[in-house]
């Protein structure tokens, strides 16, 4: 705390008083600085309502240090005047006195002194008056006194052009007694120790209040990504809603996988170089189910299971060719012929959410690699109402009302299914969607760069709230 | 999916709707509804003005049509929609305004059809053409750009630019078959292209068309070829230099009442369809509509084929089968009436709920019963279909290496580390040149055809990113602690595509002193969490090892069970410089699948 005498001093002067007073005034009776009267003043406001004080700023007039040297020696022109004996002075040496340029021509104007030009040891200066009334020191010493009112306006705006005035803003406060105002100030505790509690001083003690106005010293930790928190959120929906996670640790596919086994012809725009991003080394996959193969060959080429298939000339080679998946559907793809295989068919639901790459012109909210989030159902006899039924119940605890804009669903086609040996009969609905928009929208981030890769800005994985996809 | 923009008065015009301009909002919003209910989305509306406006500036603009223009998408398989003619009729035929029309192939009035004669030199470059001629046809400038519109809808899309298929149009009159479609050397073919005043030879076409804003797409197509394929008429007039252009000759224009219709191919059914298209879609406007003058075409092999196929096909169908897929209790009447709407005219064959459906030449897009189930689905109106929750029962699981990796991720935000999120893809400079490592030695996969040089490879370490990551948060308070918990790539000649991933865990310390105690410290807790314990034969221990990625002697290996698992260490002052770093950094990087 502050000098806790001078705070009683102020508390003392208050005590007199019934309305208030400001503090500039409380300095100048107790001569001291009015910044240590406002030092008092906060260290008294910080003990709660031992007194109220409120800011008020006041403009009033100070001495220039030429002003004050004034006070102490006279002005220039008189100190001049003062300076030259009846016998006159060189005007030579009285130039040379300090005040001897400024006074002279002041002097001059108020007709104190004159000037004999022709004078025969050089020009030489008289007094022209017996005495001078020094007026500005007189006024000068009015305002030091803090009399300023006695001076009128045009006056101090003069003794401000010569700068021997200034005019300065002071804050100030208005101190009136508080609720619980007394004149003593007991010493304040900034906080509880062991030892007050061992003694059991506490009891005796006050203690400063604290700041609640501040924020308080952020905690030393780790933080997890937005999006991976976005990430985990979905997880816990599909897993709550009964659905298993896919391996889908495997970016390099095969066209075969990635596409054919997906009765994606392969002419489709999207195995095209400008979307895909196909791998030279190591550039084809091998050991493909053969007798599976054929059976998409068939079904693209000359079609089966019901369907007119493509009529194309459908080449191994194209299949053969190594990628980075474009969608996790390849992995569907797999878990679901595996499915197949396994004999007894048995109904499964599944999920994933990995990284898929497109080969893309980037943007915004484009970049060559994004998330995707897939749920998969096979079982007998699924309907379009099932589908748009688990739909509404996945987006509804994602807590988003326009699905729609942000995915993808469907049923998978006979041709992809029936040459995978999964029984006719079986239906498989799926849905996709990337992780990255949902969680832009949820966290505000309009591009997807200020989210993803090496350039974001840590402090905003720092500052991101957790993740309530319902919320 | 591709968007197809039609005029709005045409079109309103073409459905028979009036509106005053008080009602034009309502218009719009009506055509929305009807868009969604046909299974299309009125993407935007807006006009040729708007458009330039966009795209290149008022300035631009200024003297540019402010007819209003509905810009519609249209799945990508529906070739039938991509003009006014079928999107009128599709919608038409919905409203049960008019009935889907029955399109015809005809014979010539002479009885002589047309010949068009493909030749075996064809045979490795573009071997398949079909062609059609459409008689007594009345253009008008709409008719005639919706014409041409379409021929370059389709060549962007089925065609697959022009690669599969490519259709050229010519005014019948001006030429006399047969035609035939060959193939010569560059040098030896020489014609007027469409819209050139002198005769070129294909050389120097091809020569002309590298500057052509629209044509030099196209020309790799043929360009190395030995040969161009072409075609002449009987008195050697060229029809077309397909994939690339047409001769200036047999041009069309708006005058024109015959044309002749050829389309040559890599892909004999895609052929088939675009011609189909354009012959079901422009018939509408020829002396008796919908009929199609029959064109011969003779194979090398001597066999010859009528064209176009205008084929309809039958399918039958239960409406059990389609309530049962759909999840509706439609009658098979009911039905047949809802897909009669979609333009595949329906009936009930009297035989339990059996219902035969005609898929109509114009409706290639269905080839298998669920498509029709698909567009009875549609008719009806998916927001009818009641909502259902699907029966099956299972029991969830999560991947194991996932959970682990979950858990881990928390404990190690929990030990003061923050998630870094970084790109699977990189530089090979990242992942070798930096480290102070040479690409061969790798096992990295590389991609054959990135656009820019951060998409070479795929990672085989984390490091780089997270270093990556330091470099564009240099200005946070120090010390900045990260950690990564994903998958790198490596070649792995036992899996079927020779890659496989690897899941890693990466973290990083950087900061005024290297804090190679701050990482051994979080090897030692990550241990701890993995319930393996410090030891030489039953656990873990690290070992001195040398690495360029790591300063010498401040490197070691991390041995689990006997087993190389990762390393940690001080970073190379080389590898902090090369990723435009400035301050000492340690850096551990773990296998985590031995873990599982």
């Amino acid at each position: 705390m502050a000098d806790a005498g001078l705070a009683e001093s102020v508390l003392e002067r208050l005590e007199k008083l019934d309305c208030g007073v400001d503090s500039q005034d409380v300095a100048s009776v107790l001569s001291v600085d009015h910044q240590a009267i406002v030092g008092a003043v906060k260290s008294l406001q910080s003990l709660g309502e031992l007194i109220s004080a409120e800011q008020r700023s006041s403009k009033h007039w100070e001495l220039t240090a030429e002003g004050k040297e004034i006070v102490e020696q006279g002005s220039h022109e008189a100190r001049v005047f003062n300076a030259i004996p009846t016998e006159g002075l060189s005007q030579t040496d009285l130039m040379k006195l300090p005040s001897g340029k400024v006074g002279f021509s002041k002097a001059m104007s108020n007709k104190w002194i004159r000037l004999d030009k022709g004078h025969e040891s050089g020009p030489r200066v008289f007094r022209m008056v017996e005495s001078i009334e020094d007026t500005v020191q007189d006024k000068l010493v009015q305002v030091q006194k803090g009399l300023t009112g006695k001076l009128d306006e045009k006056e101090k705006n003069e003794l401000k052009k010569r700068k021997l005035l200034s005019e300065v803003t002071v804050k100030s406060y208005w101190l009136t007694k508080g609720p619980s105002f007394s004149t003593t100030v007991t010493k304040q505790e900034t906080d509880l120790t062991a030892e007050m509690i061992a003694s059991g001083t506490w009891r005796d003690k006050k203690f400063k209040p604290y700041n609640f106005e501040a924020l308080g010293v952020p905690p030393e930790c780790g933080h997890l990504h937005p999006l991976m928190k976005v990430r985990t959120q979905f997880r816990q929906i599909f897993l709550e809603m009964g659905f298993t996670e896919m391996p889908t640790n495997n970016f390099i596919e095969s066209s075969f996988w990635n596409f054919d086994s997906l009765f994606q012809p392969q002419q489709h725009p999207a195995r095209d170089q400008h979307d895909t991003f196909f791998l030279s080394d190591p550039a084809v996959a091998k050991d493909f189910p053969m007798d599976y193969l054929e059976r998409v060959k068939k079904v693209h080429s000359e079609g089966g299971y019901g369907s007119q298939g493509y009529k194309y000339d459908w080449k191994l080679e194209e299949a053969q060719k190594n990628l980075l998946r474009t969608h996790t559907t390849a992995v569907s793809a797999r878990m679901l012929y595996k499915l197949a295989q396994q004999g007894k068919f048995t109904p499964v639901k599944y999920f994933s959410i990995d990284r898929v790459f497109r080969n893309e012109t980037l943007d915004a909210t484009h970049l060559a690699e994004f998330h995707q989030i897939e749920g998969v159902v096979a079982d007998y006899g699924l309907t379009l109402g099932d589908l748009m039924g688990v739909l509404h119940q996945f987006f509804t605890k994602l807590g988003l009302k326009k699905w729609v804009e942000v995915g993808n669903s469907g049923v998978f086609r006979p041709e992809m299914l029936l040459p995978m040996g999964i029984p006719e009969g079986v239906s498989v609905i799926a849905w996709g969607l990337s992780l990255e928009r949902p969680t832009m929208i949820k966290y505000g981030i309009n591009n997807i760069r200020e989210l993803v890769g090496h350039k974001v800005n840590l402090q905003m994985v720092y500052d991101s709230p957790i993740c309530r996809l319902d919320s | 999916m591709p968007t197809v923009s039609v005029k709005r008065d045409l079109l309103f015009q073409a459905l028979g709707k009036k509106y005053k301009n008080v009602e034009i909002k309502r218009a719009d919003e009506e055509f929305d509804e009807l868009c969604f209910e046909f299974g299309l989305e009125l993407d935007e509306i807006t006009s040729e003005k708007d458009i330039i406006s966009r795209e290149q500036g008022d300035v631009r603009a200024a003297g540019a049509s402010d007819v209003v223009l509905y810009k519609i998408d249209v799945p990508a398989n529906r070739y039938d929609l991509l003009c006014l003619e079928g999107l009128v009729r599709g919608l038409q035929v919905f409203k049960q305004k008019i009935e889907a029309p029955y399109y015809r192939r005809v014979g010539a009035t002479d009885g002589k059809p047309q010949r068009f004669i493909i030749t075996q030199e064809t045979a490795v470059l573009r071997p398949h053409a079909v062609a059609a001629v459409l008689r007594n046809i009345t253009f008008t400038q709409e008719r005639y750009d919706s014409f041409i519109e379409l021929q370059e809808k389709l060549h962007q899309n089925i065609c697959r630019k022009r690669s599969l298929v490519a259709i050229g149009t010519h005014d019948l009159d001006t030429i006399s078959g047969p035609f035939t479609y060959t193939a010569k050397a560059p040098d030896d073919i020489c014609f007027k292209p469409l819209n050139q005043k002198e005769e070129s030879t294909a050389t120097e076409l091809m020569r002309l068309y590298k500057n052509d804003s629209h044509l030099r797409h196209y020309l790799h197509i043929i360009e190395d070829e030995p040969h161009y394929p072409i075609i002449y008429d009987s008195n050697g007039v060229v029809l077309s230099m397909p994939p690339i252009i047409n001769g200036d000759h047999s041009k069309i224009s708006l005058k024109t009442k015959n044309v002749f219709i050829e389309c040559t191919a890599t892909d004999l059914t895609k052929a088939k369809i675009v011609l189909d298209m354009m012959v079901t879609m422009f018939s509408e406007y020829c002396a008796k509509p919908f009929t199609v003058e029959e064109v011969e075409v003779v194979c090398p092999d001597g066999s010859t084929c009528l064209y176009p196929d205008l084929a309809y096909r039958k399918e039958l169908i239960s409406g059990d089968t389609i309530n049962q897929k759909v999840g509706i209790k439609e009658s098979a009447e009911s039905l047949a009436r809802l897909l009669t709407r979609m333009c595949l005219k329906a009936e009930v064959t009297g035989k339990a709920d059996e219902i035969e459906v005609e898929i109509p030449p114009t409706r290639s897009d269905v080839i298998h019963a669920c498509d029709i189930m698909e567009d009875a689905a549609m008719a009806y109106g998916f927001n009818n279909i009641a909502r259902t929750k699907p029966k099956t029962y299972t029991i969830a699981n999560q991947l194991p290496l996932n959970k682990l990796s979950e858990l881990l991720r928390l404990e190690l935000a929990a030990a003061g580390f923050t998630e870094a999120l970084t790109f699977a893809l990189c530089s090979q400079e990242d992942i070798a040149d930096k480290l102070g490592k040479k690409i061969s030695d790798s096992r990295a996969v590389h991609i054959s055809n990135p656009k820019t040089a951060e998409f070479q490879v795929a990672r085989t370490t984390l490091l780089p990113g997270l270093l990556k990551t330091l470099a564009a948060n240099r200005k946070l308070p120090l010390p900045l602690k990260l950690f990564e918990i994903s998958d790198v790539v490596l070649k792995d000649d036992t899996t079927d595509v020779g890659a496989r991933n690897n899941r890693r865990l990466c973290a990083v310390f950087y900061n005024k002193i290297p804090g190679f105690e701050v990482i051994h410290g979080l090897l030692d807790r990550v241990m701890q969490l993995l319930d393996v314990k410090p030891s030489r034969d039953q656990g873990y221990y690290i070992q001195a090892a040398s690495d360029s990625i790591f300063f010498p002697g401040r490197c070691a290996e991390i041995i689990s069970h006997g087993k190389s698992v990762g390393c940690l260490g001080v970073l190379h002052p080389d590898v902090i410089n090369r990723f435009e770093l400035t301050m000492p950094c340690s850096a551990l990087d773990l296998d985590i699948e031995p873990f599982l």
